[in-house]
């Protein structure tokens, strides 16, 4: 051990603090180290290469530093619409997720708990289940002699086939199945801890079962709702699988185009830029929300 | 008193008062659940075309798939990613949530915050970059590359499954171990770990998942001999409905049921 403490001047007392405030200085930074593979490997398939791209979208084509991916991007009508139908997508998708995530959380946040289990395997099968399976399962069901349409015209509900797939309502219906269990799960987690006692305390005081759950539940739930939003809105903004096998070519968000980008013109610069674009828009998000609702305290369970 | 007049929930609503909510709910489940069956009894279909229900039952479709060398050639491949994928992101992400939640330092924080990124970078955006970089390094189209890739994918969900167990543990059991003598690696594997190990077992499950059914960055940085069940399957999706698709999926919902009840109910209350 090197003492740093001069000997003449410490007592046997001060020695021992000194020593222990080494070890645990070098016992903190030896457990750190653990985590540098992890660290590691995320500078290395993610910082790095995503750095570079970001480099790459401030190269023009003809090698010297320049704006124009970013100008053809104000430019370009086509760009435009991608990016409209990118948010249209992601703030529908959305919307249905709560509209739909919303009575099954709350339904299996009222569950005694023997049945909770069975009932959560609802969520959780999906949630387990390749989402490209799932949009294959779609795309068979939604098909013109599948089984909705099938199953729609012997109820009545309308008299020919329609065209539910390869368009804007395939894809939202595909999006919605897909994205639900990550509104789900962090909804059913804040229900769970509010406390059953202010929901007899309303009743007792007069509330009306309603009002008591819009004045009391609901907004008790919120925190759960918002993160689980979150969740959804910034996982539908670089989606790529489900609009572009749901959306059959007609259905064109960022993730889309960039990989068309890519295929048909091997523009990385372009590519970058709208990837450079995606990723902004999504810390953007993140950081309001973070900013309005304490996000990280909803999602790291601090509260 | 019936069920139907009997008070459902700690106000003064009865079940019959809210025997919409049991309805809506019982078809939302529905829906979430269907999808992901609907595969199983289209894939014994004889038929070219995918009907419903199936006039004609067969396992034809299986064995296009079996006889098939692409086939077998990318699901060997997704085995070996997913399984090698599992073995380097959950002791690394282990390791990282371990280290994090112990030490308590300034900077852990800091630190977690950027292993979690990958879950907030786009995907598409991981995947371009990685065939970008693969592509100057000589990674793609290969097992390694992709491997890595999908760590680099898992090891954030690791880290948080491990960290909401870590969480629920009393640290103190291992700090009673060192004090008695044991170092802190003895104290961790034959203390923590034993108490914690179903969540490892969970998190070791998700990241296998996670890159057996991970789509789009295979797409882009796999490819050729190496080339996943996942990127020959949206191709296919692409193109026409292949009813032997139909079959694969099948088996891979196998796969995820398993696994998901295998978390279920081999584990005992872990709390």
């Amino acid at each position: 051990m090197n003492h740093v403490v001069n000997m003449s001047d410490a007592t046997p007392q001060s020695l021992h603090v000194a020593e222990l405030k080494v070890r645990e200085v070098r016992d903190q930074w030896t457990l750190l180290s653990l985590a540098t593979p992890a660290i590691l490997i995320i500078v290395l398939v993610i910082l790095v290469p995503v750095g570079w791209l970001f480099y790459l979208s401030f190269v023009g084509s003809d090698g010297q530093p320049s704006l124009e991916h970013y100008r053809k991007m104000i430019e370009y009508k086509s760009y435009a619409r991608v990016f409209m139908t990118t948010f249209q997508v992601s703030i529908l998708t959305t919307l249905i997720c709560i509209l739909i995530g919303y009575p099954l959380a709350y339904f299996l946040a009222l569950l005694p708990k023997r049945w909770t289990g069975i009932f959560m395997l609802a969520v959780l099968l999906p949630f387990w289940t390749s989402l490209l399976v799932r949009t294959y399962a779609w795309l068979v069901l939604l098909q013109k002699n599948g089984l909705v349409n099938e199953f729609a015209i012997h109820i009545g509900l309308w008299d020919s086939p329609v065209k539910l797939v390869h368009n804007m309502t395939g894809t939202l219906i595909g999006m919605a199945h897909i994205m639900l269990p990550f509104l789900v799960l962090p909804l059913y987690g804040s229900m769970k801890k509010i406390d059953r006692d202010l929901m007899y305390a309303a009743a007792n005081l007069g509330a009306s079962p309603i009002k008591a759950f819009w004045q009391v539940y609901f907004p008790l739930s919120l925190s759960g709702m918002v993160a689980g939003s979150l969740i959804v809105f910034v996982l539908c903004l670089g989606f790529y699988v489900t609009p572009a096998v749901l959306g059959g070519g007609r259905v064109v968000m960022v993730a889309t185009q960039i990989t068309a980008i890519l295929e048909n013109q091997f523009n990385w610069g372009a590519a970058s830029a709208l990837g450079v674009v995606l990723l902004v828009a999504t810390l953007i998000v993140l950081y309001v929300a973070a900013r309005l609702f304490k996000f990280d305290a909803a999602l790291f369970g601090k509260n | 008193m019936s069920w139907w007049s009997k008070p459902a929930s700690d106000t003064q609503v009865t079940h019959g008062d809210r025997f919409w909510l049991y309805v809506v709910v019982l078809i939302i489940m529905l829906l979430l659940v269907i999808p992901t069956f609907i595969v199983v009894p289209m894939s014994f279909s004889d038929s070219q075309y995918l009907e419903f229900p199936p006039s004609n039952w067969s396992t034809r479709w299986y064995e296009v798939y079996f006889e098939s060398s692409k086939w077998m050639r990318a699901t060997v491949t997704s085995l070996q990613v997913g399984i090698l994928t599992m073995l380097v992101a959950t002791p690394l992400g282990m390791m990282a949530a371990y280290a994090l939640f112990v030490s308590g330092h300034r900077a852990a924080k800091a630190i977690f915050m950027f292993l979690i990124t990958p879950m907030i970078v786009p995907v598409i955006l991981v995947a371009i970059g990685a065939f970008y970089a693969y592509g100057r390094v000589g990674l793609n189209n290969t097992i390694t590359g992709l491997v890595l890739a999908h760590t680099a994918m898992a090891t954030p969900l690791v880290m948080i499954v491990i960290t909401a167990a870590l969480r629920s543990y009393d640290l103190n059991q291992e700090r009673v171990a060192r004090s008695l003598g044991a170092t802190r690696l003895r104290a961790f594997f034959i203390i923590t770990l034993p108490q914690i190990k179903f969540s490892v077992v969970t998190a070791a499950l998700l990241s296998f998942l996670t890159s057996f059914d991970e789509v789009i960055i295979a797409i882009f940085v796999s490819g050729g001999a190496n080339a996943t069940l996942t990127k020959h399957m949206f191709s296919a999706l692409r193109d026409f409905i292949d009813p032997t698709i139909a079959a694969i999926s099948t088996i891979m919902v196998l796969v995820s049921t398993v696994l998901l009840l295998a978390t279920q109910f081999i584990s005992p209350r872990e709390k």
